[in-house]
């Protein structure tokens, strides 16, 4: 009984940091960071760090900590220009942001419900998904993605399950503003609000795509669903 | 007499099935390239193959769809003839439809040929088979059989339309002229950890999503061996220059993509399989030492390139 209690100590010791980052996460997401203007994220992102779809509030569970770090720092630097995130990046510590990072990444990764194996449409939402359109240098968004847009590695996050209108804005984010009715004279676009994806690999694929394939695109990979079923990395992936 | 005849000829039939037994482990030994395409003029499109939806509904249509299948998920689908972790779309983007990324349009109606380093006419299907023995550093499915079929009527269907025995525009990689100064590995060393290092690793490892690779691996046990088309420098370059980064080909530089190029192909690889004796520097004379420009059997930084991996 001794034995295990030590045992039970001693990993308690070794494990604390890393649990501890997370615990300390979980209690940012629900009560928020030190300073108040760090509001509780449950607000937007919902309790189970699903957001808020039909808001447009995005998915958080299961993302990779590197990413909603990396995501974190550029609302405080205004890389990503965003209202409602950038004070609330600003309030939280680095120590605050570590931790929810980790929260996030602990919780379910998301799993698609029906892994596609259908050929897509010309011009539908899977098409761009799956084929891109190379004659405009789009590739398909699984080629980074992943398969069925589950996510790759610490740099390219799920697509599947995401919230459509968040993809739609994100997209839309990427790209110059055009401002109707300026004078000649003033500059006819805004710059991107959005700035911060690695190797610009972002920018000109939303600046290529029209209105209606980032509409559908982001109507594709939200109707992908998630699955109950956990995500397992014993599985084959097919392109 | 006519009794020894008989037996000459039973010899001789037993000597050919023994040739035609060794050549059938490498089927295509020569990865050189038949010619290079004509420069693109200005204005003149690309050929274009045909769209998914012209594709029939019947038996033939089912092979192509086999065909594409396999094309783009060939480690999963082929495991026992891929033997590194490469799929052939890795190489050849958008399921091998894509100008400058060596596209079927562009190989398939070029045989077969006849080339006079090898001094034999090959065919399609060898040409396909000796992906299998190097850019998969695996073992080739035989030319009859399902997997070559398949991959043969895709190709045969990319093609429609195309002229056949004449080098098209986007054929192969068109590979930039060297740089006038030479390459430079170290400086293809900060091109990569700049570019490359997000999708394929510090370490050249590529990035899996479960079992499946996503981005390939561009050295090491898994990825091409050093008697693939690709460990050629200039050619990597033409590739490189083209298609990577992934949706932002052409902005790298002619240098760039030669220095990267050079950095990729310096790294260990698995053995040539034409090892010839087990020595690596009578590989080099017999089948690098004329195969463009290529760092096998040379010696940089103090360390023999070529030992291959496990």
């Amino acid at each position: 009984m001794k034995k295990i209690g030590v045992t039970l100590l001693l990993a308690m010791w070794v494990l604390a940091p890393i649990l501890g980052n997370a615990a300390e996460g979980e209690s940012i997401m629900i009560h928020g960071g030190a300073n108040p203007a760090a509001m509780p994220c449950i607000s937007c992102h919902a309790a189970d760090g699903k957001g808020m779809p039909s808001a447009g509030f995005p998915r958080l569970s299961g993302l990779p900590a590197p990413y909603i770090e990396k995501q974190l720092y550029d609302f405080r630097s205004g890389a990503r220009g965003n209202a409602v995130m950038q004070p609330i990046a600003k309030a939280l510590t680095d120590e605050e942001i570590k931790q929810v990072a980790a929260a996030y990444s602990n919780r379910p990764k998301v799993n698609v419900n029906h892994p596609n194996n259908t050929n897509p449409v010309l011009g539908s939402g899977a098409w761009i998904a799956q084929r891109g359109e190379w004659s405009k240098n789009i590739p398909e968004c699984t080629l980074c993605h992943g398969p069925d847009g589950v996510g790759v590695g610490d740099a390219f996050p799920p697509l599947a399950g995401q919230s459509p209108m968040y993809l739609e804005s994100q997209l839309n984010a990427w790209k110059e503003q055009k401002v109707a009715s300026t004078p000649k004279s003033m500059s006819s676009s805004l710059p991107a609000t959005r700035r911060n994806d690695p190797n610009h690999l972002m920018q000109h694929i939303a600046g290529s795509l029209t209105e209606t394939q980032i509409k559908a695109v982001s109507e594709y990979f939200g109707s992908l669903g998630d699955s109950i079923e956990p995500f397992d990395e014993s599985q084959h992936r097919l392109r | 007499m006519k009794r020894h005849s008989k037996n000459l000829v039973a010899l001789l039939s037993l000597l050919l099935c023994a040739h035609v037994f060794a050549a059938d482990k490498i089927k295509m030994e020569d990865q050189t390239q038949i010619p290079a395409a004509p420069n693109k003029l200005s204005g003149v499109k690309y050929f274009s193959p045909p769209e998914d939806a012209d594709l029939q509904n019947n038996a033939f249509g089912d092979l192509v769809r086999k065909g594409e299948a396999l094309f783009v998920n060939t480690k999963a689908l082929a495991p026992l003839n891929v033997g590194n972790e490469m799929n052939c779309v890795n190489c050849h983007l958008d399921r091998g439809r894509k100008a400058n990324s060596s596209p079927m349009w562009g190989a398939y109606p070029m045989y077969p040929a006849y080339r006079k380093k090898n001094n034999k006419v090959n065919t399609y299907a060898e040409r396909l088979q000796g992906c299998f023995s190097f850019s998969m550093n695996g073992t080739p499915p035989p030319a009859d059989g399902e997997i070559i079929l398949a991959l043969t009527a895709y190709s045969y269907w990319l093609s429609t339309g195309a002229p056949t025995a004449k080098a098209l525009p986007g054929r192969g990689f068109d590979e930039p002229p060297p740089p006038k100064g030479g390459f430079d590995v170290a400086r293809g060393k900060v091109v990569y950890e700049k570019q490359c290092v997000i999708c394929h690793g510090e370490n050249g490892e590529g990035k899996k999503v479960g079992v499946n690779y996503v981005f390939p691996p561009l050295w090491g046990k898994d990825s091409y061996n050093w008697g693939a088309g690709m460990h050629r420098i200039n050619t990597a370059a033409g590739f490189i220059q083209h298609n990577m980064p992934l949706g932002r080909g052409e902005t790298l530089s002619d240098i760039e993509a030669w220095d990267v190029a050079a950095y990729v192909n310096v790294h260990e690889r698995p053995q040539d399989p034409r090892l010839v004796e087990g020595d690596i520097e009578k590989t080099r004379k017999r089948f690098h030492a004329d195969d463009g420009v290529n760092l096998y059997g040379t010696t940089v930084n103090g360390v023999l390139i070529g030992q291959g991996i496990k």
